[in-house]
């Protein structure tokens, strides 16, 4: 009996070990699995949540669980709530612009002219291992009423009262968001220009083009994965940022995420947040595809 | 200028740091001429094509094209254009506007621009390729396109860098042909960088030999092979035998264990000179020669049309290397190791080199 008992175990635990040999897709399965898990616990279940409030409504202390598109209506409806969509977008746009055409020249550096790339990178990420948190609050404190910025003017003379047009609007929202996110910018353009062939660009200097034809013909073109990427690593989570509005974006400088975060907190209206906050990831998704796709035509275009 | 002067490379000199990669070279190569570069790896030859494109600029020395200096121009003004070593074949565009990369900037009509890239895709016997994305090319497919891409600008001068290294012998072999049809039927000049040898014999006008940094040689292939300059440039080209030689008299030598060889030579007499014999113009007999020198073979390696033979000579250590066609079927017969035979040439047959 033992023996057969061996032989039924072994035979299974052989059958398996063949069938996890033999497949592609049962050896892929295993190593996503650990990821999967926390994913589906810790994201899929969360949304899903949070997609079943946003058809709920919320009755005083009651919650009215007849499915109903009512917050929908409110959300997108109510000027106010649309004005911060328009807003959060438009801000998140420019610190997009702003971030990668600053990073552009300098992942361009590193990746072309830089001898010692390694130090350059470790310099160009070394603002980045202190927490986000921090970084902001080091703009409050350049940027701020008695801040480093109005002290600085101040001390020479030129101007004899602090500057109070600095923090609390849409400015410093945008300026210490760029910051930031410097570095999710530099480094995926970095990746995309050094992967770029050298030879490629003596062959189009070979075929008659100057440095400036060069550069957007060959050298654009051909790092724009890296400036697609950069783009929506940046765009997507500012669009949702509440951390730096709240702290240096004053009323004006308000947007999206910090309404959300008032309904699920102070207001207690969780169905009217849940439904922002998913019209909110619909608006990012449908920016972000548009977005890529029209890059992706403007590169093709490219000759 | 002259069309003997179509490229003059003038007393050049190209240092990177302390290495001397060209060093103090003179060239003039000919209007319409397939030239090549050919050495060792390291030996400065594509250090010399890319001062040519533009891409390296001479630490000393002049560049001229048709008389016109162009030492200090840039690249993407130089009347040349360049096949790649690794053909540089602009991954984000198709084939038609690869070809027509360098001919956006002119300016011409779309269906002139059209004509000549399908012109170009005709020569290179791509037609119908315009549309294909460049990485579903092979690799001898990928060479034409960069071929295509350089002549379509109809340069004064198609510089090639190795262009079929990468390509597989039967490849290389027919391409070699195509490539020198074509050369013949533009009438471009080619200045073409090679380590192969026999590639530079088969294909060029004119050879340069280089070494270490240095032109040796240049010649015709024939010239080349036959009546090498010295040691270092016999030795590249192909298989050769070096005795030590004494001059007896203006065309008469000393070679020691092989007898008196007839040779012409500016040495004086009692000076040494260095005697060199093609393994291929030696001829080996079963039976006694008159004149001939007696040998045992130590090795034999058939090679299908012919054999290559070691074969040791009484008085010298080092063994002399001989090749014959296998004119007839050798299945039963031939030398085999061990077999006394008799070597013997043509009067003529050996070259005198210098001493170094």
């Amino acid at each position: 009996m033992t023996t057969a008992d061996t032989t039924i175990g072994g035979g299974l635990t052989a059958r398996l070990a063949h069938f996890y040999r033999r497949s592609e897709g049962a050896r892929g399965l295993v190593l996503l699995t650990p990821t999967m898990l926390i994913m589906l616990a810790a994201l899929a279940a969360p949304l899903a949540l949070l997609a079943l409030y946003s058809f709920w409504t919320q009755d005083g202390y009651v919650l009215d669980k007849t499915p109903t598109l009512a917050q929908y209506a409110t959300g997108i409806g109510r000027a106010t709530y649309r004005e911060l969509f328009y807003r959060s977008v438009e801000i998140s746009a420019v610190v997009t612009l702003i971030t990668v055409l600053l990073a552009y020249p300098m992942a361009y550096f590193v990746a072309f002219r830089a001898e010692k790339k390694f130090i350059w990178l470790i310099l160009l990420t070394i603002p980045f291992w202190t927490s986000y948190l921090l970084r902001v609050f080091t703009w409050k404190l350049i940027l701020g009423y008695n801040g480093v910025i109005n002290s600085g003017l101040m001390s020479l003379g030129i101007i004899h009262q602090p500057l109070e047009l600095l923090l609390y609007n849409p400015t410093a929202v945008v300026v210490t968001l760029a910051h930031a996110w410097a570095a999710f910018a530099i480094l995926p353009i970095y990746v995309s220009l050094e992967k770029i062939d050298r030879s490629l660009l003596e062959a189009a200097a070979d075929l008659g083009d100057g440095p400036i034809r060069r550069f957007f013909r060959i050298t654009l073109p051909l790092s724009m994965p890296g400036v697609i990427g950069a783009a929506v690593l940046i765009f997507v989570p500012t669009t949702g940022d509440y951390i730096t509005p709240s702290l240096v974006g004053g009323s004006g400088g308000v947007m999206i995420a910090n309404v959300i975060e008032e309904q699920f907190d102070k207001v207690g209206n969780w169905p009217l947040g849940a439904a922002l906050a998913i019209a909110s990831i619909a608006a990012v998704g449908i920016v972000t595809l548009l977005f890529v796709a029209a890059m992706r035509a403007a590169a093709a275009r490219i000759r | 200028m002259s069309d003997e002067d179509f490229i003059r490379i003038d007393r050049v000199t190209k240092r990177f740091g302390n290495v001397v990669a060209v060093d103090d070279a003179n060239l003039s190569i000919r209007r319409g001429e397939f030239f090549s570069l050919l050495g060792p790896s390291g030996c400065g030859k594509t250090t010399l094509l890319r001062m040519i494109a533009g891409f390296e600029f001479p630490t000393q020395g002049e560049l001229y094209v048709e008389g016109a200096r162009i030492t200090d121009t840039p690249p993407h003004l130089r009347p040349s254009n360049m096949v790649f070593q690794s053909y540089a074949i602009f991954p984000h565009l198709d084939v038609f506007d690869n070809i027509a990369y360098g001919l956006r900037r002119a300016r011409l009509k779309k269906t002139e621009l059209a004509a000549r890239v399908n012109d170009a895709l005709a020569m290179i016997k791509l037609e119908g390729f315009g549309a294909r994305r460049v990485d579903e090319l092979s690799g001898g497919q990928r060479q034409r396109v960069a071929l295509a891409r350089a002549l379509v600008c109809r340069p004064k001068v198609l510089l090639l860098d190795e262009p079929l290294g990468a390509l597989d012998k039967r490849l290389r072999e027919s391409m070699q042909i195509e490539l020198r049809q074509l050369q013949k039927s533009v009438g471009i000049t080619f200045v073409f960088v090679t380590h192969d040898q026999e590639e530079a014999l088969s294909m060029s006008d004119r050879i340069a030999v280089m070494s270490s940094g240095k032109i040796l040689q240049v010649a015709a292939p024939r010239l080349l092979y036959e009546e090498p300059n010295c040691r270092e440039v016999a030795d590249f080209i192909g298989t050769i035998n070096f005795f030590d030689g004494k001059v007896l008299a203006p065309d008469t030598v000393d070679a020691g264990p092989i007898g008196t060889v007839h040779a012409a030579t500016a040495d004086s007499p009692g000076g040494k000179t260095l005697v060199a014999l093609r393994p291929e113009k030696i001829v080996l007999a079963a039976d006694p020669v008159p004149g001939a020198i007696r040998g045992k073979v130590i090795a034999t390696a058939y090679l299908g049309e012919r054999s290559h033979y070691t074969v040791a000579i009484p008085g010298r250590e080092e063994p002399i290397a001989v090749s014959g066609q296998n004119a007839e079927k050798i299945v039963a017969k031939g030398h085999s190791p061990g077999d006394t035979v008799y070597l013997s040439w043509a009067d003529g047959a050996a070259v005198l080199l210098p001493c170094d």
